[in-house]
């Protein structure tokens, strides 16, 4: 039976934990969540993301107050009212543009970092995946969002993007049409959008991080030699007070005092961006109005789409659909597909380590062909690189299957 | 007592699932297109003053249509695919008025971009992946899998109605000659 000790003071620290357990909930959450000593600034990475997802969510609070998601009136609320009228929109519109491109470049930091070490093995499976459906959420997110501005990308992305719906042959086109609520892209569509990334999705991500940090609390924090920790024994060497001995810190305060120096850091990066290059994550021909009549020249979408968009590009339409879905879930699959029991860097993993830098040095190849017009040399190597990422991931069993034990490792 | 639980269980499951249905019925007919939005299918082209090998757009459903009255000689400089026979002679022009044009759907048949049609080459050149079509809307190159669209039409002297379905329109159709 609980426990209320009737001379506490309303809102103390013993009120409070009468109520709340916050005493036992800290513990859990924060001081006694061990980190391991063996790591570096890349595992600052996973703050850094929510501290960016973060400053989404506020800039974009701001924007949502002069924003005006009608066909009509999106265009001129966001690049006359917002950018012109409103104190510090720009601002915001640029916090919120470049955020929402930055936050792409940590995320693929972050799903490399996890591929090097080895992070998504040995109980880590549900961390990856549910990292894998946070990538997949932002994608919507980013999507939708970049629909709002009603300028030519815009709609002529959410056209192509809409019209893959259609399933190639089997030419859906009555989805596609339920998917916009019009023949083509419309007030209903932008209405629709304008709600997934404002409300749902936004839900659905907030839901997923805290997914993705419950995945984390048993399997623990990977190290950079991989090495299996019993975290229960080092814990209790570092409660001890044996500080130097004891291979884990807490979470709270001393690992967290480490990674918001790196997110000092990485603030400066991003206000420098914000500040003097914002331009890179604002594409002119958006600040084109839409106009059904009028295809841009040359459709791209932005960087960090461009990789998938590449694989797509260069096959005929079936063929490039099913590698284009390929694409998109075969990152899924690496818990399944590396058959090595191995945690450890892909540096001591003998061939692993070359898949790792061909699939690595083949996304900036893809990236670079995606953004280029589809023309003579350039198809060739999307051509090539398009087919090399889908036989590194045939290939990955194998290499993994006939992997030797690493040194050190059971 | 535990079959009493169990069936009551398997009543809310019954009772909550058919509420779920329901709800997801209705929010399938929310996305669905407005009757506003269909009702506006209807757009009639007057064709009798049109030049020839030059293209013309026109709305339709919020689509552009394309439309070329399509001179004698139509052979496409170079086709990738070896397609290069002359689009005068295509089944899929439309006559009206004793003169041949192409009225398609301007949205590439890969991925819905417009293509670009460069009179000169009398060819369509599509600004996204690079696919191409000739006067008559037949591919030359791919990624698009199937020549442009032809809209359901209705010709009516030297109009043209789209959005409703004539006997040209019928015939085209019959033969699979209009996707």
């Amino acid at each position: 039976m609980a426990h209320f000790d009737p001379n506490a003071r309303p809102f103390s620290h013993q009120w409070l934990n009468d109520r709340l357990a916050i005493d036992t909930l800290k513990r859990v959450l924060s001081t006694e969540y061990w980190i391991p000593k063996n790591i570096n600034f890349l595992w600052a990475m996973g703050m850094v993301l929510a501290a960016t997802f973060g400053v989404l969510l506020i800039s974009g609070i701001f924007l949502l107050m002069y924003y005006i998601p009608d066909t009509k009136q999106a265009f001129d609320s966001v690049n006359h009212t917002i950018m012109g009228e409103v104190g510090y929109g720009w601002l915001w519109r640029h916090m919120h543009g470049v955020a929402a491109s930055v936050v792409f470049l940590i995320i693929y930091i972050h799903m490399f970092t996890g591929i090097y070490y080895g992070s998504y093995k040995r109980g880590r499976e549900l961390i990856w995946l549910s990292g894998m459906l946070l990538f997949v959420s932002f994608s919507a997110e980013a999507f939708s969002g970049y629909m709002l501005p009603w300028g030519q990308m815009s709609y002529w992305a959410g056209m192509v993007i809409t019209n893959l719906f259609s399933l190639g042959s089997l030419d859906l086109q009555g989805l596609v049409e339920w998917i916009r609520g019009d023949y083509v892209p419309g007030q209903a569509f932008l209405g629709r959008f304008f709600m997934l990334h404002v409300v749902l999705m936004p839900l659905i991500i907030m839901a997923l991080i805290v997914l993705h940090f419950g995945t984390l609390r048993i399997p623990h924090v990977n190290n950079k030699d991989g090495e299996e920790i019993d975290f229960e024994a080092e814990a209790e060497k570092w409660k001890a007070g044996k500080r130097k001995e004891a291979k884990v810190i807490p979470f709270n305060p001393v690992f967290l005092s480490k990674d918001t120096f790196v997110l000092g850091i990485y603030f400066i990066f991003y206000f420098y961006l914000v500040f003097y290059h914002f331009e890179f994550a604002m594409d002119p021909v958006n600040f084109d109005p839409a106009n059904p009549l009028k295809t841009p020249p040359h459709i791209y979408p932005e960087w960090y789409f461009l990789w998938s968009y590449e694989i797509l590009r260069p096959f005929p339409k079936n063929p490039g659909l099913v590698a284009f879905g390929f694409a998109q879930v075969i990152f899924f699959l690496l818990p399944f597909l590396d058959r090595s029991p191995n945690v450890a860097p892909a540096n001591r993993r003998g061939v692993f380590k070359f898949w790792f830098w061909f699939l690595l040095v083949d996304m900036i190849v893809l990236t670079v062909m995606g953004k280029v017009p589809p023309m003579g040399i350039y198809t060739t190597i999307g051509t090539v690189a398009a087919w090399t990422f889908i036989i590194l991931w045939i290939l990955l069993p194998f290499i993994t299957k006939a992997e030797k034990p690493v040194r050190g490792h059971k | 007592m535990s079959d009493r639980r169990d069936f009551f269980g398997k009543v809310l499951g019954a009772y909550a699932g058919l509420g779920a249905l329901g709800a997801l019925y209705a929010a399938k007919r929310t996305w669905d297109p407005l009757p506003s939005v269909k009702a506006a299918g209807f757009t009639t082209l007057d064709l009798s003053n049109l030049e020839e090998n030059k293209l013309y757009v026109e709305k339709w459903r919020g689509k552009p249509i394309l439309i070329i009255k399509v001179p004698k000689d139509a052979k496409p400089d170079g086709a990738p695919n070896g397609n290069n026979e002359n689009a005068y002679d295509d089944k899929r022009l439309i006559t009206v008025g004793g003169h041949k044009f192409m009225i398609v759907v301007g949205l590439c048949t890969h991925l819905g971009c417009i293509p670009d049609y460069f009179p000169e080459k009398k060819k369509f050149i599509c600004p996204c992946h690079g696919g191409q079509f000739n006067a008559a809307g037949e591919v030359l190159k791919a990624p698009p899998p199937s020549p442009l669209v032809i809209p359901p039409f209705k010709i009516d002297g030297t109009k043209v109605v789209l959005g409703e379905a004539g006997p040209e329109y019928k015939k085209l159709k019959e033969a699979g000659l209009v996707a």
